[in-house]
């Protein structure tokens, strides 16, 4: 129903502009989107892009996650690492993005690592509360019961963490795939976001959408096929 | 056999905890008493292992097991795997076995929250006794129970302990609840707190 109601609003505000050039009717991108489809070019940059957004996600929430369960269990770490993480937060991902650039080169390396750096901050504050919440008694309980560490690890403590794993999962993705997009504008030569760049070069709107929207149905699949499933999973021992 | 030597315990300036020695024996069963605030919680952690920041020596087994006031389980796990992951050696069998024990015959797969409070009580003593323990430990399991559960509770835990003979230490401010229970009462007294001689 809201999609349909955005769809109105295109169709108006395509018909009120009038110029093809500058916002098409939706309807007119099925053509140039089956024909990048057909050429594979479409198929190949949404790949590219894809591969990045997994490696980034991946690699953020790792280390965001271990950065902020460590500062979540050990206020001493947390209060010298607050202030970094304050830093990192506030920092612009333009910024970050354009220093990875220039310090390691235009490469795969740097693409990534900007991305990275961009989201640990984020992951690492919603990881750090969910640290804090952990319930000291059951806890205490798998000491007792001399439950080994990878054990607790497994079965104790991420079970607890699992909802602000998620929540940091979905806001990051959320967020990745749109900082993938700006790191491949700037400085790489394949993915959705170069080929947002090139089309912005020759100003073409049509193309610009045929894989902007492109990419965003591909993100809410993945939101919807792999996110939301796992969430319900993590969170079925909730049902009473 | 459990030795216990507690020289002090601090909290921050505060020393809540003097000079704590007891022994328990292997079957025997002791209840620690004392009014609210005391210690005997404090007492109870250092000898479980979990508070390890005390002057003196605590000589325990490998093979323990814990009750607390509320069961502290892991609510997203199923209650055969609440026995299993907590007792490595254990068989799911065994695991069906020790629920069938504490009358949770046919709920292996049902997580915690899926039981009511009495049953999840019971599958926390069948956790406990699942790994035959040397030593139990038990922290005022019987509060907040109301009457006839506390009585339910408190005649299984007999049965079990009956059974298994651990060497048990419990904390509890009920006197009628030690009675019942113990073979040998402490009695926890005094700031910093020590046993009654």
């Amino acid at each position: 129903m809201s999609i349909g109601l955005l769809l109105a609003l295109w169709v108006m505000a395509a018909w009120l502009t009038a110029d093809a050039t500058i916002l098409p009717q939706p309807w007119a991108l099925v053509g140039p989107f089956r024909r990048e489809v057909m050429n594979g070019e479409l198929p190949y940059h949404l790949g590219e892009t894809l591969v990045r957004v997994a490696w980034a996600f991946a690699l953020a929430m790792l280390a965001g996650g271990a950065l902020g369960l460590v500062m979540g269990r050990n206020p001493v770490l947390n209060r010298w690492l607050d202030p970094w993480l304050v830093i990192f937060l506030n920092l612009p991902a333009l910024v970050l993005i354009v220093l990875c650039y220039l310090w390691i080169g235009l490469n795969e390396t740097a693409a990534i690592a900007a991305v990275v750096f961009n989201k640990i901050p984020n992951v690492a504050t919603v990881i750090r509360e969910g640290a804090r919440a952990l319930d000291p008694a059951v806890d205490a309980m798998a000491r007792v019961y001399r439950m080994s560490a990878w054990a607790r690890l497994r079965h104790v403590t991420l079970p607890q963490l699992a909802p602000f794993i998620t929540a940091a999962a979905r806001s990051g993705i959320a967020v990745i795939w749109k900082i993938v997009l700006v790191v491949e504008f700037l400085g790489r030569s394949s993915g959705v976001g170069f080929q947002i760049h090139l089309y912005f070069q020759l100003f073409d709107v049509t193309m610009v959408l045929v894989y902007a929207f492109s990419f965003i149905v591909v993100m809410l699949a993945v939101e919807w096929l792999v996110l939301q499933p796992w969430e319900r999973h993590t969170r079925r021992w909730r049902q009473e | 056999m459990i030795r216990v030597d507690i020289a002090g315990k601090h909290f921050g300036d505060v020393q809540v905890l003097g000079r704590v020695r007891f022994d328990i024996a292997s079957g025997e069963t002791v209840a620690l008493v004392g009014p609210s605030g005391i210690g005997k919680s404090t007492v109870l952690r250092i000898v479980a292992g979990i508070d390890t920041r005390f002057q003196g020596h605590v000589e325990r087994p490998e093979a323990m097991a814990i009750v607390f006031q509320e069961p502290t389980l892991l609510a997203w796990r199923s209650a055969r795997d609440n026995l299993l992951l907590t007792q490595p050696g254990l068989t799911p069998e065994g695991a069906d076995r020790a629920l069938a024990k504490v009358g949770l015959e046919g709920r292996g797969e049902a997580f915690p929250l899926q039981l009511s409070l009495g049953q999840q009580r019971r599958l926390s003593l069948a956790r406990a006794f699942a790994g035959k323990p040397e030593l139990l430990i038990m922290d005022e399991p019987f509060v907040s129970l109301d009457p006839e559960m506390a009585e339910q509770m408190m005649g299984l835990t007999e049965t079990l302990i009956a059974e298994a003979r651990p060497a048990t230490l419990f904390v509890t401010h009920a006197t009628a609840e030690a009675e019942r229970l113990a073979t040998r009462i402490l009695h926890l007294e005094g700031r910093p707190a020590t046993l009654r001689a």
